[in-house]
């Protein structure tokens, strides 16, 4: 915005008419990358390679250091499994392809499986949708409109039941019925609460009665607005659940979501999608490249 | 996963033991531990950096007594710092007027209903007044009805215009509907909005204007990382908040957005929610937050009742 300087003019800035990175230079570096949510940690390992590729290779002008700096970026996000780089592609060989979303409190799980859905109906397959979180109040009156607007099918029970009970019922009747996809929602939880994270092992324990491969895919949702508990997010989840993807939601407002870098590095795990907002088109696939030019236009 | 504040800054201290007092050249270390603790708890980048020079402008001259700890010094310094920029005086929410209006609003998922929920119940039990919820979310998906669940589940009506888009007409009719039936507090709840969306930003505006509410609480996820600031700058501006609300303290975080909205909006942290239950509502204690942003751990707050 207008009150707002970009990064790379700001780094321009603090570069002109220098022949080297200075502290003035890796400052600025350092708050741009801090602001973004990228935490402290990760932002110095971003400037000691600057810094290391700067010796060895003295950069010319600012040009160079952007370059320089998006390719150290780039290169901390876990590269996605190709298949998903221009198209959904659940189903395609597996029958049906079971995706666990988890996930804390209000991050978005219930909307991004909606959008997911859209996208697969859009392909032409079979998406099976189980409102496993019986929990919270009308969250399967939630996912039940979705399954409308995405014209899937939903599978579930009364609030208040089991849900590895309902995933169960879900597997089962997305075989019988021949689905492509089967998409099961889970409650929000924190993820320092152990039991409800015992519970998400349990459901997945459950889903392997019908599928002994099940679930294929465990999708993390992380909302683009969290600080650093969303590393803390990314350990816990993945220790009950094995994730192995990330979304990243709520990037349509002025939150950078900086926090990926860090985790897609440390835990090896690629961001597949990203939401930009609360409409049924409004899921996409990540881009590393657009990702990482977005954290720098402020 | 973050060291505690207190034992980082005693490392740093051992170097000086016997120097007596802290000087410039000293405290420069210590000053750049404070700094990560901040960050690494989420404190905005600029709140941090101003926070740290006024610490270090507090430190120096300090005589470093051989008997305590330097480091634990250090962090009584910063933790009494932190426990004014967020404290004062505890504030009340006001419920006078007849009815009294309550306008609840907040980004997308930070807790807004929920907190509606719980709100409608303190005020029931603690206060014994008859609250009215008001569902004024009229996009998200089973929005309404999640509302009326709650309301079921604590005995409090919930006003509802099932297929109405007009959230500020649905406030209005609220606010007389509660007049007849003598309900004296009402509880707006809104849809999620992002600060950048004018749209979503003008109708809570227009539902402020159409129902002069004597309280707007801002609604915000304990999580938040550097964006916290904008948002509630932006909320601020458009509609001069009363106070805030924190929400999902019952998870780990260490909740330095609540440092950085302190700051920037100088408003009163009102009410913490920590618990997805309909009793799971607390005062706010700066001290305790404090604690909690250092890393000192914050146990007697948590209430674990998942
Ligand atoms: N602006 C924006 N809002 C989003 C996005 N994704 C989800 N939301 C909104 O965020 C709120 C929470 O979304 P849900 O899908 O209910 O989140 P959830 O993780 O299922 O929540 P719980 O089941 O309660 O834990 C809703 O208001 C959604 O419309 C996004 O990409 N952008
Ligand atoms: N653990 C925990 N969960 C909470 C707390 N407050 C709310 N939640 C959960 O967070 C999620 C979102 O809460 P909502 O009350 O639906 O949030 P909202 O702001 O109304 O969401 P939108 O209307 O979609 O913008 C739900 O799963 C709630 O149960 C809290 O203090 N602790
Ligand atoms: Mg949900
Ligand atoms: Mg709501």
């Amino acid at each position: 915005e207008k009150t707002k300087e970009s990064v790379l003019s700001k780094l321009s800035r603090a570069i002109a008419g220098k022949s080297r990175v200075d502290d003035d230079v890796l400052d600025n570096l350092e708050e741009a990358l801090i602001m973004s949510d990228v935490g402290v940690e990760t932002t110095v390992k971003i400037i000691e390679r600057i810094q290391d590729r700067v010796a060895r290779n003295k950069y010319m002008g600012t040009e160079e250091l952007n370059a320089i700096l998006k390719d150290e970026i780039v290169n901390l996000l876990e590269e996605n499994n190709s298949v998903y780089n221009n198209k959904v592609t659940y189903g395609d060989e597996k029958k049906p392809y079971v995706i666990m979303v988890v996930g804390v409190n209000g991050v978005g799980k219930t909307t991004t499986i909606g959008k997911l859905a859209a996208q697969l109906t859009n392909n032409g397959k079979k998406v099976y949708l189980g409102a496993a979180d019986t929990f919270r109040a009308a969250a399967i009156e939630q996912l039940t409109v979705w399954a409308e607007r995405s014209k899937s099918t939903i599978i579930k029970q009364q609030m208040g039941s089991d849900p590895a009970s309902v995933a169960f019922d879900t597997l089962s009747s997305a075989k019988k019925n021949d689905a492509d996809v089967v998409i099961i929602d889970t409650a929000g939880r924190l993820h320092n609460k152990i039991n409800l994270m015992n519970e998400l092992s349990k459901i997945k324990n459950v889903m392997q009665k019908v599928i002994p491969d099940a679930p294929h895919e465990v999708l993390l949702v992380l909302d683009g607005s969290t600080g650093q508990n969303a590393f803390e997010q990314a350990k816990q989840f993945t220790k009950a659940t094995d994730v192995t993807a990330l979304a990243l939601t709520k990037l349509d407002g002025t939150a950078k979501g900086g926090v990926v870098l860090g985790i897609s590095d440390q835990f090896k795990i690629p961001v597949k999608f990203i939401g930009v907002g609360e409409g049924i088109d409004d899921l996409q696939l990540f881009d590393r490249k657009t990702f990482v030019e977005s954290l720098f236009n402020i | 996963m973050f060291e505690n504040l207190s034992d980082r800054l005693d490392r740093a201290f051992k170097l000086l033991k016997g120097e007596g007092k802290i000087t410039d050249i000293n405290v420069a270390e210590t000053v750049k531990d404070i700094r990560k603790a901040l960050l690494d708890a989420d404190v905005s980048y600029k709140v941090a950096k101003n926070f740290t020079d006024d610490v270090k402008k507090k430190a120096l001259g300090q005589d470093v007594l051989n008997s305590v700890k330097p480091g634990q010094m250090m962090t009584k310094i910063v933790h009494d710092e932190l426990v004014q920029l967020m404290g004062g005086e505890m504030v009340d929410i006001d419920i006078k007027g007849s009815p009294a209006v309550i306008l609840i609003a907040g980004l997308q998922g930070s807790g807004k209903t929920t907190f509606s929920g719980k709100l409608a119940s303190f005020i029931k039990s603690k206060k014994g007044r008859q609250p009215l919820l008001v569902a004024g979310d009229v996009y998200r998906p089973a929005a309404i009805q999640q509302l009326k669940i709650l309301g079921e589940q604590i005995s409090v009506p919930v006003y509802t215009e099932e297929g109405s888009k007009n959230p500020v007409e649905i406030a209005k009719n609220a606010i007389k509907f509660a007049k007849d039936n003598g309900h004296n507090v009402v509880i707006v709840d809104t849809a999620g909005r992002l600060a950048v969306d004018e749209a979503m930003m003008q109708e809570v505006e227009n539902i402020k204007k159409a129902v002069n509410p004597s309280e707007i609480l801002f609604v915000v996820d304990s999580m938040t990382g550097q964006d916290a600031v904008n948002t509630a700058k932006e909320f601020n501006d458009r509609l001069n908040f009363d106070g805030v609300v924190l929400t999902k303290l019952d998870g780990d975080t260490r909740g330095g957005a609540a440092l950085s909205i302190r700051s920037v909006v100088d408003k009163p942290i009102k009410f913490v929610s920590a618990g997805e239950k309909m009793d799971a509502l607390q005062v706010f204690h700066p001290e305790r937050m404090a604690d909690r942003i250092l890393g000192m751990g914050d146990i007697v707050t948590l209430v674990e009742k998942a």
